[in-house]
């Protein structure tokens, strides 16, 4: 559970390392799972090392619901879950923002993408208490007006989608890169959004989207 | 009358255009409702437990820790003491509670006591796998095979095969469930809404009539989400116990250990050709492993039904999750064994393999013309005269490239749909039929053949499917779906046109016979100026709507289609990376409805292909009985960089359409690993003979040639 594996929690390729230690997050990581190994495993891990840990770290969280407040898509919603819960289950089971999707749960297939402070992860390796005080963004807040997101259009306009559940998260993901990379060569694509997976193989109609959508929120669509 | 026969090419104005998918818009921006993505008020989460034996009995199953834990409301027993698992990961007890974390908590807190028994689970030759576990399943002797390999100049010798590989949809399997008394509602992830009903209804012994399945959406099924399951019926009786709605999916590693595998099957073929590339007789001796069940027999030779064969299928049992149709059962495997083994023994006569499947299409059982035709397009798209090269013809450096091909064959002949066609005095339509769309598009495809019919646009037609109250219609699966729901909503919305032509005869001063619907009109075929607007038309119904049936018709339809692809390949020698380059299809499929879908359907088969041929595989450890892979960082689908460049040409117009509607998301799937192995071969100058045909297997390949060198 304690991964520090650098390229999950954040997600697709070339993405950095989030910042554990950021201000605006009330409970790090890092923290937590340290506070939680004494409190969940005291019979079969207890030791000198854990116990100066939990000594130095006053603020344990849980392992009982907690309250969490998160700003999704420019709402605040206030929320009590216990810390283990991922942004994931947080979105898809309490708030019912099921755009998001649960397929590997474990960091590998991006169908869960959401944009964290405007940068594309895996909400399934990121926990509800992490994404506290950040800008959480997700697919139910793409469109503007009712009109689609030129990212989503494009999507449609290429048949970028076949059963559409890895979809949402791909949309995502090209947001992101797209915000980044706003004027993407073919080749850029392709490495830009290796971290989503699809099953149905509807990556023909991604790669020209992409390429698509890019054009049109540079054409000031977006 | 309006005829409902298909329109001839001029007269139709949407059949076989392009059209956007009609749910893209829900899908891309997350609007789209899984089974995964219901939220009932109220609703607990189901988890399970599963054995972690491959082969074991109950003996008892203690649940008490686990009702007393938080918020659990509902235990349900799977398998019982005394009942035996078969694999590793098969259902035992399933468990709700209010919360995931705390089903997921609870269901740890069940002991189950087990005799463990032994197991086979590897992928083994009936020699290795032993007699019990061994079962013949097909033999046929045609011809004179042994009296004809005396007349071979050339005769090649080969093991073929492919690995055993999951489903792995993204949505997994599951449900949600919910009842009001004694009516149940299940939110089923599946590819058949219709037949799900009888499922539920026997084995909670309520009425047909109580049952309501829905599937607005669903997240890829590929052959394996056709039955209720244990899983949908314990979601059920979980929600029954608790008096609330559940929802049960599967977890990931749980979807790719249980919930369906694609045979692996591996054969030792013998095949012997004159110098001229005559094939002269053909055995192979095959054997596969579906999990303990009985799998299907491969369609050796495939394709080419070469007049002197002999062939015999041995299905070995094995304790892994059971077999489930997977796109095209046994084609796939069927296609590489023959392509490769036929692509060998024209480097055996030092031919070009398109010259020499050019010259064997007399074996072809149906579509020789086709395939001739299919191959001529296929060449020059993939500008195969310049790539290709006698095998073992090398370029300087440690790259090499190659080109190979494959022919494949597929049914898709349309299954049992019912449908509605409604037409409200407003103008509105509506199609109802309880069939469902896996993302093949089928939605998009009933709206155009209505909207067609109607001489409307397809925005103006209402597409009701997913949901067990209306019409039934079959289940989706060996492309059958595409020529149900079309003849059967053609039939429907011709029925309804007709009523509504008897309706505005008198208005219109003419006989119904003489009235035709075009560009929203109803108007009179020898006087177009005497027309009413759809709306005034449908006013004159004043309150009353017109409802017609309309239900699979045979001359709409027809089964049976033929394909080649081409891939191109390079391949690093020293590594024993295989790059896709290049795919070339060509298929046809009859009447193609929408030809933006149709296209998808092939590119979609090409990445499933590519996946199937160089990436996925479920790696079983006979130590353990375990699956080692169950999940998606090591159960490898290939990625957007993995692809190459794609080019489909649809085979359409005369010759092609006159045969009706034909499925098509099987057929494309077939021969990708057989144009793969055989693209590398002609890079690397020696066969790989097993899928996938990872770098280990590229490297292990060549070390052998280099020792027979």
């Amino acid at each position: 559970m304690a991964d520090d594996n650098p390229r999950r929690p954040d997600g697709g390729p070339g993405e950095p390392v989030p910042d554990e230690t950021a201000p605006t997050s009330r409970v790090t990581r890092r923290r937590f799972l340290k506070g939680a190994g004494v409190v969940i495993s005291v019979p079969v891990l207890i030791g000198e090392g854990f116990l100066e840990a939990a000594a130095e770290d006053a603020r344990v969280a849980g392992p009982g619901p907690v309250a969490v407040t998160l700003k999704i898509n420019g709402e605040t919603r206030k929320l009590e879950v216990e810390p283990r819960v991922t942004l994931l289950d947080a979105l898809r089971n309490r708030l019912d923002l099921t755009g998001a999707k649960k397929v590997c749960d474990r960091a590998t297939c991006g169908a869960c993408t959401v944009l964290l402070d405007g940068k594309a992860v895996y909400s399934c390796n990121v926990l509800a208490i992490e994404a506290e005080g950040r800008d959480i963004q997700t697919i139910e807040g793409l469109a503007q007006g009712g009109a689609l997101h030129p990212v989503s259009a494009a999507f449609v306009t290429h048949d970028a989608q076949q059963c559409g559940f890895c979809t949402p998260g791909f949309v995502m993901a090209a947001k992101a890169f797209l915000d980044r990379n706003p004027a993407p060569t073919y080749e850029q694509v392709t490495a830009g959004l290796g971290g989503n997976l699809c099953r149905c193989g509807t990556y023909m109609g991604v790669r020209e989207a992409v390429l698509d959508a890019a054009g049109r929120m540079r054409g000031g669509r977006a | 009358m309006a005829d409902y026969h298909w329109p001839p090419a001029e007269k139709r104005s949407l059949i076989g255009k392009s059209f956007t998918r009609l749910d893209g818009p829900a899908k891309s921006s997350g609007r789209a409702k899984y089974s995964l993505d219901i939220n009932r008020p109220g609703m607990l989460y189901g988890k399970m437990i599963f054995s972690p034996y491959a082969h074991a009995k109950v003996k008892s199953i203690d649940t008490s820790a686990a009702e007393k834990m938080p918020g659990v409301r509902a235990v349900q027993v799977m398998y019982g003491p005394g009942q035996e698992v078969q694999w590793a990961g098969q259902e035992i007890v399933a468990i709700a509670a209010e919360t995931e974390e705390q089903a997921r908590d609870a269901a740890r807190a069940i002991v189950v006591e087990c005799e463990i028994l032994p197991h086979l689970v590897g992928d083994v030759p009936p020699g290795k796998a032993g007699a019990d576990r061994s079962k013949p399943s097909a033999e046929q002797v045609v011809g004179d095979p042994e009296a004809s390999f005396k007349l071979a100049d050339a005769i090649v010798e080969q093991t073929y095969g492919s690995a055993v590989i999951a489903h792995c949809c993204l949505e997994p399997h599951g449900s949600a469930a919910e009842w009001d008394g004694d009516n149940l509602t299940v939110w089923a992830s599946t590819q058949n809404v219709s037949g799900l009903v009888k499922e539920y209804s026997d084995a909670l012994k309520i009425p047909a009539a109580n049952v309501r399945i829905l599937t607005a959406y669903m997240g890829g099924g590929f052959g394996s989400k056709f039955p209720a399951d244990t899983w949908g019926i314990a979601c059920a009786q979980l929600a029954k116990k608790a008096g609330r709605a559940v929802k049960m999916l599967l977890e990931r590693d749980q979807e790719i250990m249980v919930a369906g595998s694609r045979p692996s099957i591996h054969a030792v073929v013998k095949v012997g050709a004159k110098k001229d590339g005559t094939i002269v007789a053909w055995k192979s001796e095959s054997w596969g492993t579906a999990g303990v069940g009985v799998a299907g027999s491969p369609n050796l030779p495939y394709v080419l039904k070469i007049s002197n064969r002999s062939v015999r299928h041995t299905v070995v049992s094995t304790n892994t999750g059971p077999a489930r149709a997977w796109r095209a059962p046994n084609h796939p495997q069927s296609c590489l064994i023959t392509m490769a083994a036929l692509d060998d023994l024209a480097a055996a006569v030092s031919m070009d393999p398109l010259e020499f499947f050019l010259k064997n299409l007399n074996f072809a059982d149906r579509f020789g013309e086709v395939y001739r035709q299919e191959l001529l397009k296929a060449a020059e798209m993939m500008e195969w005269k310049k790539k290709w090269h006698p095998r073992g013809q090398m370029s300087p450096g440690s790259v090499q490239r190659g080109v190979g091909l494959a022919l494949h064959t597929w049914g898709g002949g349309g299954h049992q749909s019912n449908c509605n066609c409604v037409i409200h005095p407003d103008g509105s339509v509506e199609i109802s039929l309880a069939s469902q769309d896996l993302g093949t598009g089928t939605r998009t495809v009933i709206a155009i053949v209505a909207a067609e019919t109607l001489g409307l646009t397809i925005e103006a037609v209402q597409v009701n499917l997913g949901d067990s109250r209306y019409p039934a219609s079959g289940g989706s699966g060996g492309s059958t779906t595409v020529g149900g729901v079309s003849s059967s909503t053609r039939r429907a919305a011709t029925n309804a046109l007709n009523e509504l032509l008897d309706k505005v005869a008198e208005s219109l001063a003419a006989k119904a016979d003489d009235l035709e619907a075009v560009g929203g009109q109803i108007r009179v075929k020898s006087d177009p100026s005497r027309s009413l607007t759809w709306k005034q038309a449908c006013a004159k119904l004043a309150t009353t709507s017109i409802t017609a049936s309309g239900a699979t018709t045979r001359d709409l339809i027809s089964s049976g289609v033929g394909g080649v692809q081409m891939a191109e390949v390079s391949v690093d020698m020293e590594t024993g990376q295989v790059r896709m380059e290049k795919m070339v299809a060509v298929q046809d499929c009859g009447l193609v409805i929408n030809t933006k879908t149709a296209k998808s359907q092939v590119y979609g088969a090409f990445v499933m292909g590519i996946t199937y041929a160089l990436h996925e595989e479920k790696i079983m450890d006979e130590q353990t009985g375990r699956c080692l892979n169950p999940d998606m960082e090591f159960y490898k689908l290939a990625g957007l960089a993995d692809i190459g460049e794609f080019v489909v040409h649809m085979m359409t117009g005369p010759g092609y359409d006159e045969r009706g509607v034909i499925g098509l998301g099987e057929p494309p799937v077939v021969s990708p690993g057989a144009a793969i192995s055989n693209a590398v071969a002609n890079a690397i100058g020696v066969r790989v003979p097993r899928l996938p045909i990872t770098p280990d297997k590229v490297l292990a390949a060549l070390e052998a040639k280099g020792a027979k060198a």
